[in-house]
């Protein structure tokens, strides 16, 4: 079950390991991303603070840690080839682990019907 | 202005709007008009298609003027627009095209255009953000002229290796910055064999009720996709091509923005018709001298675009900005970020490396030789 945040992120949960990416919409409305720059395994992340960072043909944006965590593991293949993400945005083209502090947390984001009325 | 009607925020539309929209186009606000960014590919295969097949651009926000002399005598015409641009326009030629810039008193630039000799008049096409001031300088400067600025008049770039094949005889004989009258697909033209995208192709403006039967019949061809205004900005990037109001504007020199090649001797000091434009006597001495500051080209290490605004230092460890980006962005052709900007003329040789601030990190970004891509024109 995915949730989704107001910032245009998609997790999903394995245990207390959230995957974590950028949002079909996200990307149509970026355009062409060109560079990104993923966080460090092991960095500590709060709620809001900025985790990555993405480059379209038009400009700059960053993408916020969804929920409080330790960073795990990163897709590198992205930083390699950041058309992965236009490609395939809630698969292949995740962006990084995030062991969560609190899986309840997770629970109380957004459901896919919640998230398409925030952007309808 | 003219048949464009304005939408609710109060932008313009070019008589190719409905046809942006039926296409599926994302439309934004640029220079008070409402035009496509991108189509359904997006930009980086816009990019690619116009460099290797053939792009449509809808370019009719620009501004066409037209300036006869009273006289009837075109060099009276040519003589009078030589008081507001440093240019040869008394020896252009009927039926070639030039570029060219108005400049102000203090020597900075006030709009770049292309001037025609269309042997009864001249033509002149100057940037949409600047064609009212553009029309009111030419007024007022040229007093022993008519000024009519073409609202009635749409304006097409056909761009890439295969324009030329798309619109096919007619255009067969055009050589680089040559100009014609001619039919396409039934439609009396104007066209230039010119762009802003270094490849070879042609701009063609055209009555604006023709606009958009002729825009489908290019479009029919399997070659020619719909490009919009993103992929415009990164194909004349890669070329080396000023963006009036980001790379030159009205405090930037001619010297400084690396357009001397622009200024013909005629104008230059010991010429035939030396000076006799605004700003003559600095940018005169710049030719001579060299001006303080240069545009250059800019290559950054890794795959992150340096924008236009980011300042530039000498050194990593340098906290003294000494230049700014003006122009940047992901060339999708080089496949590496490129961008422009000024520095200190001390900085400008190809292969300095200076660094750049991004994000609050720095990057090594190495002064580069323009263009980025090759130029592709039939001279």
């Amino acid at each position: 079950m995915l949730r989704f945040t107001e910032d245009h992120e998609w997790l999903s949960l394995d245990g207390d390991v959230a995957t974590v990416g950028i949002t079909a919409h996200a990307t149509e409305q970026l355009g062409d991303l060109v560079f990104v720059e993923l966080p460090e395994v092991g960095k500590e992340l709060a709620k809001g603070d900025a985790a990555a960072v993405v480059e379209s043909v038009k400009a700059a944006s960053d993408v916020y840690a969804p929920l409080d965590g330790e960073v795990t593991e990163v897709n590198e293949a992205i930083v390699e080839t950041p058309e992965k993400v236009n490609e395939d945005p809630q698969g292949a083209g995740w962006f990084f682990k995030l062991k969560l502090k609190d899986t309840a947390a997770f629970e109380a984001l957004m459901d896919e019907a919640a998230y398409q009325a925030h952007i309808d | 202005m003219g048949r464009a009607v304005t939408d609710t925020q109060g932008l313009r539309r070019t008589p190719l709007h409905a046809l942006h929209v039926e296409l599926g186009a994302r439309m934004t606000g640029f220079a008070g008009y409402d035009m496509p960014l991108n189509y359904g590919p997006g930009v980086m295969k816009e990019h690619v298609h116009t460099r290797t097949q053939a792009g449509l651009f809808d370019v009719s926000h620009m501004g066409q003027i037209e300036i006869r002399a009273r006289s009837g005598r075109t060099q009276e015409a040519a003589l009078a627009l030589e008081r507001l641009v440093p240019m040869d326009i008394l020896g252009l030629k009927e039926g070639r095209q030039r570029y060219a810039f108005f400049t102000n008193e203090s020597g900075g630039i006030e709009d770049d255009l292309m001037v025609t000799n269309r042997g009864d008049h001249l033509f002149l096409v100057v940037n949409a953000a600047c064609k009212e001031a553009d029309a009111d300088r030419l007024i007022e400067g040229l007093t022993e002229c008519d000024v009519t600025v073409r609202t009635d008049r749409a304006l097409l770039a056909l761009q890439g290796p295969r324009a030329a094949e798309v619109l096919g005889d007619a255009v067969a004989d055009l050589k680089f910055m040559d100009v014609a009258e001619v039919e396409i697909a039934g439609h009396p033209c104007l066209v230039s064999r010119s762009g802003y995208t270094g490849e070879d192709g042609f701009e063609i403006s055209v009555a604006d009720i023709g606009a958009d039967a002729l825009a489908k019949t290019l479009l029919a061809h399997e070659a020619v996709e719909p490009i919009g205004l993103g992929a415009r900005d990164s194909l004349r990037l890669e070329a080396g091509l000023c963006l009036y109001g980001s790379d030159i504007d009205s405090e930037t020199s001619p010297v400084e923005a690396a357009l001397e090649w622009a200024i013909q001797k005629s104008r230059r000091s010991g010429g035939a018709r030396a000076g006799g434009f605004p700003g003559a006597a600095r940018i005169l001495k710049e030719l001579d001298e060299g001006a303080s500051r240069r545009r250059v080209g800019l290559s950054a290490s890794g795959r992150a675009p340096i924008r236009a605004g980011t300042p530039l230092f000498a050194s990593d460890d340098s906290d003294e900005a000494i230049g700014t980006v003006t122009s940047g962005a992901f060339g999708p052709t080089v496949e590496a970020p490129v961008a422009m900007g000024y520095v200190p003329a001390d900085m400008a040789e190809p292969g300095t490396v200076l660094s750049a601030e991004l994000r609050g990190k720095r990057v090594a970004a190495e002064v580069a030789k323009l263009p980025f891509t090759p130029a592709n024109f039939k001279r």
